[in-house]
This record gives structure tokens, sequence and C-alpha cells, in this order.
């Protein structure tokens, strides 16, 4: 493994620090376009970066305060077991597919405004920020993704709450490589999909309260960090930017999310009945193209 | 007997014996020189002029130095082709070293039934004017995509002993249809296949004994691994179990084995892999439930079941959840 020197350490934390600065939606002077600005230099700093991905951040380095920092200032995040539940496995069976669960308890998910799931030692340590809207619903909220781990890294569920206090719930993860690895398995198939996208209604027990849907993406979702060895090139990155989930034109949740969401995204999530009953969702790449797709309505 | 690096002297052996090897056929020169030493032999004849090296079942590590799969040659009139490599230029070494404790003929061909590096890492003692590397057209793209990232894990699993001279060559000879090539006397027809151990694999029958490389689209012992597709891979499987072929070299396993026949088992590990997801797809259950409970009743079925199976399940729910 190689080592992380002072200037890839220093390079790390400003590359974290434009990560968050794109994630973080409070930051309204930052236009779309230099959002999209932003996210470029964020990659092309990763692409730099990713060469060494897996020497970013040294196996036992706590990564942990400079990242909170970047990402949430000076606030205080409390780890608080009983706010938040991530469940993630111990030892990961595929890096560039880790199946990851977010619960928020009823008594919380109240006042919860949005969750931002961060992997520590990825290359870009936010995976996605889900910010709720008025149709996420008031029990418990289940959140379920799949994720790229690129080396042995603590995985946090951080909940901001209405009143702007941060409950964090954290879970470590051994899996190595997710990031710079194409999980492709079959090319061709997915770049001819891609955009190609499957929502699905699942009925469960408790529906008539707590309504749970599925969201699967074709994309090739591109970290940027994947070498060609014959060019000596990065494929360039391609990503889903955003997610937005509605039910009806009630907006579920919108995720911004980045390389660490795996290949052909999926999401599986709660939200509260009522209203028109169709999902809808609406995804936008970082080239800018868009794609939709809509649930058969519930039932039918 | 097969040169087996089995203790710590074992290995020092085989790792002495292999970088004279190494240094022999990296400098170009002819390995006539090595080739006296005592060594064991490293290949079996299985039909005339058909040759098996079987590789270890096991995870690359220093003491295999990456012997983990089978490859072999078949020696023709005039030419020599040599079908994968093994995982390490020390693996390869060793087995230009039994191709040329056989022939002088040349190597004309070396084939690689796909992109996985315990077959294509013993490519570069083969390297040199003359020499054709032929694949699957998707062969070089997959390399490609992973050698970076395979070198990588490579040298930390097999440690830089074991690891030295190991590089990376592309095809030179890309195949997108069936093709022969001419050895004099005999010929190899190599068919480029549908996506499902890999996106790239590529069968290799010889027309003299009607013997077929199956790559790793045919494992024994060793649990299969998936990195394409199942239903391509179970679809594929179906289709060649009806074209006869006198004896098959799995990828991993014995170095003969009867066709049929040797198809039946990883057929029903796939076959079960793929019912049980299917049913828990259906149950609207998850990809993280999935890797507990899917084919459990194969465990006992498998080598190395606890380390590629949960991934395999993973890969598979992964594809059908699409269907």
């Amino acid at each position: 493994m190689l080592r992380q020197t002072n200037a890839g350490k220093m390079a790390t934390h400003a590359n974290r620090r434009l990560t968050a600065a794109l994630h973080d939606r409070s930051r309204h002077w930052l236009s779309r376009h230099l959002r999209l600005l932003a996210s470029l230099l964020v990659l092309a700093l990763g692409t730099l970066l990713g060469a060494q991905s897996k020497a970013l951040a040294a196996d036992d380095e706590d990564v942990w305060p400079a990242l909170r920092e970047a990402v949430f200032g000076a606030r205080e995040v409390v780890e608080s077991a009983t706010s938040v539940i991530l469940e993630a496995p111990y030892r990961a069976e595929d890096a560039a597919l880790v199946p990851i669960t977010i619960r928020i308890p009823a008594a919380v998910s109240a006042s919860a405004q949005k969750v931002t799931l961060l992997i520590d030692k990825n290359p870009a340590a936010v995976a996605a920020v889900f910010t709720f809207g008025p149709a996420a619903g008031a029990g418990e909220r289940v959140i379920s993704t799949r994720v790229r781990v690129d080396m042995y890294s603590n995985i946090r569920a951080v909940v901001e709450m209405a009143d702007g206090k941060l409950l964090m719930a954290t879970k470590f993860v051994k899996a190595a490589g997710g990031c710079s690895a194409p999980a492709l398995k079959d090319t061709d198939a997915v770049l001819a999909e891609a955009g190609k996208m499957q929502v699905k209604i699942i009925d469960t027990a408790a529906g008539d309260r707590v309504r749970e849907a599925q969201v699967k993406i074709r994309h090739p979702q591109y970290s940027g960090l994947q070498l060609n060895q014959a060019t000596g090139f990065y494929i360039p990155a391609k990503f889903l930017r955003t997610i937005e989930i509605s039910r009806g034109s009630d907006v579920i949740f919108r995720v911004d999310g980045g390389i660490s969401l795996s290949e052909d995204p999926n999401i599986r999530f709660t939200y509260a009945p009522g209203g028109d009953e169709s999902i809808e969702v609406v995804a936008e790449d970082i080239e800018g193209k868009r794609f939709s797709g809509r649930s058969a309505p519930k039932g039918s | 007997m097969e040169l087996r690096p089995t203790d710590a002297l074992d290995r020092r052996a085989f790792l002495h014996a292999s970088a004279a090897l190494l240094a022999a056929s990296l400098a170009g020169s002819n390995a006539t020189a090595v080739r006296a030493s005592k060594t064991p032999p490293f290949t079996t004849e299985i039909a005339p002029g058909v040759f098996v090296h079987r590789g270890q079942h096991s995870l690359f590590n220093p003491a295999n130095a990456g012997d983990i799969s089978n490859s072999g040659f078949v020696v023709g009139r005039e030419a020599v082709a040599v079908i994968d490599t093994g995982g390490s230029a020390h693996v390869g070494a060793h087995l230009l070293a039994a191709v040329r404790a056989v022939t002088d003929k040349p190597i004309r061909y070396v084939v690689n039934t796909h992109m996985h590096p315990d077959h294509v890492f013993g490519n570069a003692p083969f390297e040199r004017e003359g020499t054709t590397f032929a694949g699957h057209h998707k062969l070089a793209r997959g390399l490609q995509a992973r050698a970076d990232r395979y070198l990588g894990i490579n040298k930390e699993l097999l440690g830089a002993e074991a690891f030295e001279g190991t590089r990376v060559v592309f095809p030179t000879l890309a195949v997108h249809e069936a093709m022969m090539l001419d050895l004099g006397g005999r010929s190899l027809r190599l068919t480029p296949q549908k996506t499902a151990h890999t996106d790239n694999d590529l069968i290799v029958r010889d027309s003299a004994t009607d013997t077929v490389f199956m790559g790793d689209l045919l494992f024994s012992e060793h649990v299969p691994t998936l990195d394409g597709s199942i239903r391509g891979w179970i679809a594929l499987l179906n289709e060649l179990s009806a074209e006869p072929a006198q004896r098959v070299v799995p990828g991993h396993g014995p170095a003969a084995m009867a066709w049929p026949d040797a198809a039946r088992p990883i057929q029903h590990y796939l076959e079960v892999v793929a019912m049980e997801v299917r049913t828990l797809i259906k149950e609207n259950r998850t990809l993280s439930e999935a890797v507990s409970v899917v084919g459990m009743s194969e465990k006992s079925a498998w080598l190395l079941f606890d380390e590629y199976h949960a991934r395999n399940v993973s890969a598979a729910f992964a594809e059908l959840e699409w269907e």
C-alpha cells in the first residue's frame, strides 16, 4: 500500500471540502452551473488522486474529524443509536455493491430534514444526501441502497433535524476497491440500457400507514477513477447527480448523489400514503441528461 | 505428479526454479538450458499432443505463486498453441519450460480463454516476435478496464517475489467470430461466446483429438465464480452440452473430463442459485437477505464455497432483479 503524503492529505481534504460544498444545499449562492463546474473539479481532483485512491488515507487513520468539519463545519454531530440506525454488512461480498439500510424511527422522522450518507475513506466521502419532502411520511423512514466502498472504512448516516441537530449512526465495513473497480459485468448491456428505469410499489402489511417502493435505474455510474490500462487515461466520470422521487406531485425525497452509489442505482424506501398514488422519478446525470420513470398505480 | 509448492521448502524450490526460467525466458534465450532441471512434469498429456497443467484450488497466495487455474498447450506438426498461462509470470515460465521439454517448435499462438488474472498473468514469458496473442474481441476492453486493479491486488496477494515479471499482455488477435488456427496437421477452432462467466469467454477445440478447452465456462470441484451473466451462463451450458466432445478441459478442476457429464454439477449450481434468487425477488426480499440464504444446499458440493458463493448470489441478484 502506498503511504499518504502531506500534500495528498491536503488535497484529499480540499477534495472533501469541495464535495461537501457541492452537496450542501444551503449554499444557494452556488448556481447550478457553478455546481456543475465544482463537480467537474471534484472529479478532476478525484481523478488525480484516484490513481492512488487506496493510498488516500492510511488504514488506521481517523479521517472523521476532518471530514466532519468539511461537511458540517463547526456543528456538533451526536452519535445516537436510537435516533438513526444504519445496517451494513461487516464484510462486504462485493465492494462495488455493498447493501446499506438507513432507518429513522417514527419519533425522529417527523422532524428529520435530510440524511447524509458518508463513507469516510472513499475518494468522494459524501455518497448521497437524501433531502426529505412532504410525502416522506411520519412513521419509520427506511431507505436502502447500494454503495461502493474503496477501502476498509466507517460508513455513517447523519440525520439533520429541523432544529439543526445532527444525529449519527456509524458502521465499520470491510471492503476494498469498490470505486476503481468497474463492476460492469456486461458492459454492452448496461450501456445499451442506460437510463432505463423500473419503479415498483411494494405491497406491505402496513400498507395503509406506510408505503414502500423501489426505484432501479440502469446507469454505469462511471466514477472517473477507472484507469484504461491501454490508453493510460481514466474512463471519464458519468454518474447520476440527482434523483428526485415523488408520490404524484409531492416529493418523497431528493437524492444528491456521487460516484459512491453503485452501478445501476437502486433505492428502496418508505413513504406516506395519500394523494396520487403513482411514484414519479426524475434523474439527471452530470452531463445534464435527464431520465424519468413512473410506477404503475398501486394495486394494478 | 505436478509441481505443487505446498510447504515453505517447496515454495522456495518452486520460485527458485521459476526465477531461473523467468530470467531465461524474459532474456529471450532458449529455455532448453534449464529444461534439463529435475522438476517433476508440469503437465499431463491428456490426448496425443494435448498437454494440460492442473492448477490448485486456492486463492492467490505467495506459496502458490498464482498457480491456481488450468492451462495447457497443443503441439502441431509445425507449431504450438498455448491455452491460458496461469496467474503470474512465474507460472507462465514453468509452462513455457514444459512446452520446451516436449518440443522446440515455435509457439505461434497464445490463446486466453477470458480476462481473469489467473488465466492471463502468465502471458509475459511467451511474448516474443512471431507469437500471436488471441482472445475474444471483448477481452482487450475487459482487461483495459481492470488491469490496473488486477495488477495491484495480485502484487499484494502474491508478494513481490512471486509477482516478479508479471504484467498485462494484451491480445494482438481479436476473435469476433469462430475461426481456425493452423498448427500444421491439426487446427484449433476458437469460438467467442456470449456473456456467461464473463463477457469475453472463448472456447478452443482441437480438431485432431476433439478436445475442448472450456476455460472458466466449466468449473469442477472449485465453486464457479460469476462475473458475467447467470442467465447467459445457464443458456450457454445448455447449448454447449448438446455439442459432443471427446473430452473437455475445465478452467478449474481435473485435467480432462467427460462431456457433457462434466457440466452437470455447474449447471445444477447455477440453476439453484438463479431459482432461489428469483423466488426472493418475487417475494420483495433484499440483496442482503439473499446472500445469506441462497444456494446453501450446494455448500458441501464445492471447494472455496465460502470465498466466492455469496458474491455469486450478489451478482445474480443484481442481474435477475431486472427481469
